[in-house]
């Protein structure tokens, strides 16, 4: 069954059409990734997908439940949790306080919730910061701090917008397990990700956004040999270029 | 916020109900004084400072609950202690409009403040012009001292019974601040958008603290009706108490459980002292206190950036125990 169905959704602004009939699925227990240039639309379809953005077209399907007029709350009340590209800490309160908020969805009691925000950093490696101001936390350490904010909440459906973007690439070496694992113990993940070496390893299913539409999906191998993503990214004729110069290669060789 | 960071602030509300063995009418009547508008700030705290929603409008909910423990008196006979009821009530729906009209309208920050202006303004308008509120003249309560009527011939019962409910509320705060609720008032205050996807119904938890907020400000209104007896539309939706407030919080440390306490405390001592002083050297100067609110509010945000309390914490950081 599919966690989640968005159905040809199309986010105007203006004269600009940002996303345009986009479609995608999460199944359950899933690990689905949203690639594509930039400016291609991928948080809008996020923005929309979460409840943040009203579409100007089409349907979100969670749970087999229509949520597309639902707000943001009640989407993560039933189970979808997102982050931010820009990461968005309450800055004045502690690594603890800021994943407390997470957790007091799903626990209205203060001891449960601390303990579950502390389960939570462990887990994504925030254990030695709780006590720490989230303002004083590093890039990576913040990405980690959106994390483990929006598992306290024990979504059914994790929507990640580029948290390893800003990272080094020993960072992203480290969150990678932990991505992993948080799928392995049950919660479908879907992310926008720019990262290759993460999007390669991580996704068993991957979705183009170019322009607005969906131009290819598939596993993260064929997808990136398609010459329609290849042009997308690279510009018209790259494919065949590309083609060109790999036949011309092997003439040589 | 835990039990043992309240003990100072319990402390001192104690230390102030034993002064009516030791110190004169004059005292009683600043620290009574200062109490009704420390209550009032605790209310703005809520909002102001834990929710973040800054209000320059506070007279709105201290007006309503003077003028309904008043006019319920005067008007319809009822019992200062159900007016005071009542009047707490109607702080909540009050707060509870003024939010709806205006957090649904999206308004924020010096938006929303200057909308909580004009309700505030408008109200003062209206209660100066209509006969129901007594118009410019004011209303008076019938004087008749009696624990059901809620006045008390002795200074020292009143400032027990004010002292008890700023503890009360101080409690209340505690508790507030320690639960969901609370983090929720926190978060929305820090980022709105991250509240939201974190699954916090962000206008229900404003329209909730606005409402609470003007309770707790209504209160000190009743009670400052039941003090003097005595007040007309410039008093009760006067812009004096809104901004009292405001500096009162600020100068105390606001979104923090003990600010408005110590800031209401501290602004009107100091505003005492430099009328008595000034007085004595030029004789009376009519608004010195006003000068030197000023004053501290410049001091207070220049070098207390988070209030009276955000100074203490920093002390005892740098002299850990």
């Amino acid at each position: 069954m599919s966690l989640l169905r968005a159905e040809s959704l199309s986010r105007r602004f203006g004269g600009l059409l940002a996303v345009d009939g986009a479609s995608l699925e999460v199944p359950e227990g899933g690990l689905i990734g949203l690639i594509g240039p930039n400016g291609a639309g991928k948080t809008t379809l996020f923005a929309l997908v979460s409840g943040f953005l009203a579409p100007s077209g089409g349907r979100v399907h969670f749970l087999g439940e229509d949520v597309t007029r639902e707000p943001p709350h009640r989407r993560a009340a039933l189970g979808m949790a997102r982050t931010f590209q820009i990461v968005q800490p309450f800055a004045g309160l502690s690594v603890r306080e800021n994943i407390l908020v997470g957790a007091y969805l799903r626990h209205p009691g203060r001891e449960e919730a601390v303990r579950v925000a502390e389960a939570v950093a462990t887990e994504v490696g925030l254990g030695p910061m709780l006590d720490q101001q989230a303002s004083a936390l590093t890039v990576a350490g913040r990405k980690r701090l959106e994390l483990a904010r929006a598992l306290a909440t024990e979504p059914k459906l994790l929507l990640l917008d580029e948290v390893l973007a800003g990272l080094n690439p020993s960072e992203v070496r480290d969150i990678i397990p932990v991505i992993r694992a948080i799928r392995d113990r049950g919660v479908s993940i879907l992310m926008i990700e720019h990262v290759m070496q993460a999007v390669m390893n991580l996704c068993d299913h991957v979705h183009v956004l170019a322009s607005g539409r969906m131009i290819a999906s598939g596993p993260p191998r064929e997808v990136t040999a398609d010459p329609r993503v290849i042009e997308a990214y690279l510009g018209h004729g790259a494919a065949a270029r590309i083609a060109a110069q790999g036949a011309e290669g092997g003439a040589h060789a | 916020m835990s039990a043992r960071d309240l003990w100072p602030g319990l402390a001192l509300l104690a230390l102030i109900a034993l002064m009516p063995f030791v110190a004169s009418n004059t005292v009683l009547n600043f620290l009574l004084s200062a109490l009704i508008v420390a209550l009032a700030a605790q209310g703005w705290n809520i909002l102001g400072g834990y929710a973040g929603q800054l209000s320059f409008g506070h007279a709105a909910f201290f007006g309503m609950g003077a003028y309904a423990t008043a006019i319920l008196q005067i008007r319809y006979g009822v019992n200062a202690w159900a007016g005071l009821a009542a009047g707490i009530a109607l702080g909540a729906v009050v707060g509870w409009v003024i939010g709806a009209l205006s957090f649904r309208a999206r308004l924020r920050g010096s938006y929303f403040a200057l909308v909580t202006l004009a309700f505030a303004e408008v109200l003062r308008i209206l209660a100066n012009a209509a006969d129901f509120t007594g118009g410019a003249a004011g209303l008076l309560i019938r004087l008749s001292p009696g624990v059901e009527n809620l006045q008390f011939p002795s200074r020292a019962v009143f400032l027990w019974l004010v002292a008890g409910t700023v503890a009360a509320v101080l409690l209340l705060t505690a508790w507030i601040a320690r639960g969901r609720f609370g983090a929720r008032l926190v978060a929305v205050r820090e980022n709105e958008d991250a509240a939201r996807a974190l699954g916090v119904d962000v206008l229900a938890v404003k329209l909730r603290a606005i409402a609470l907020s003007g309770a707790v400000t209504a209160a000190a209104g009743c009670l400052y009706a039941q003090n003097f007896l005595y007040l007309d539309a410039s008093i009760a939706y006067g812009t004096w108490i809104s901004v009292e407030v405001l500096i009162a919080c600020v100068l105390g440390g606001a979104g923090t459980v003990l600010g408005p306490v110590l800031g209401a405390l501290a602004l009107h001592g100091v505003g005492e002292v430099a009328k008595i002083v000034l007085g004595q050297v030029a004789g009376p100067v009519p608004g010195v206190d006003l000068v030197v609110f000023g004053a501290l509010l410049v001091v207070g945000i220049a070098f207390l950036p988070r209030g009276v309390m955000g100074g203490l914490r920093r002390l005892v950081q740098r002299f850990p125990r």
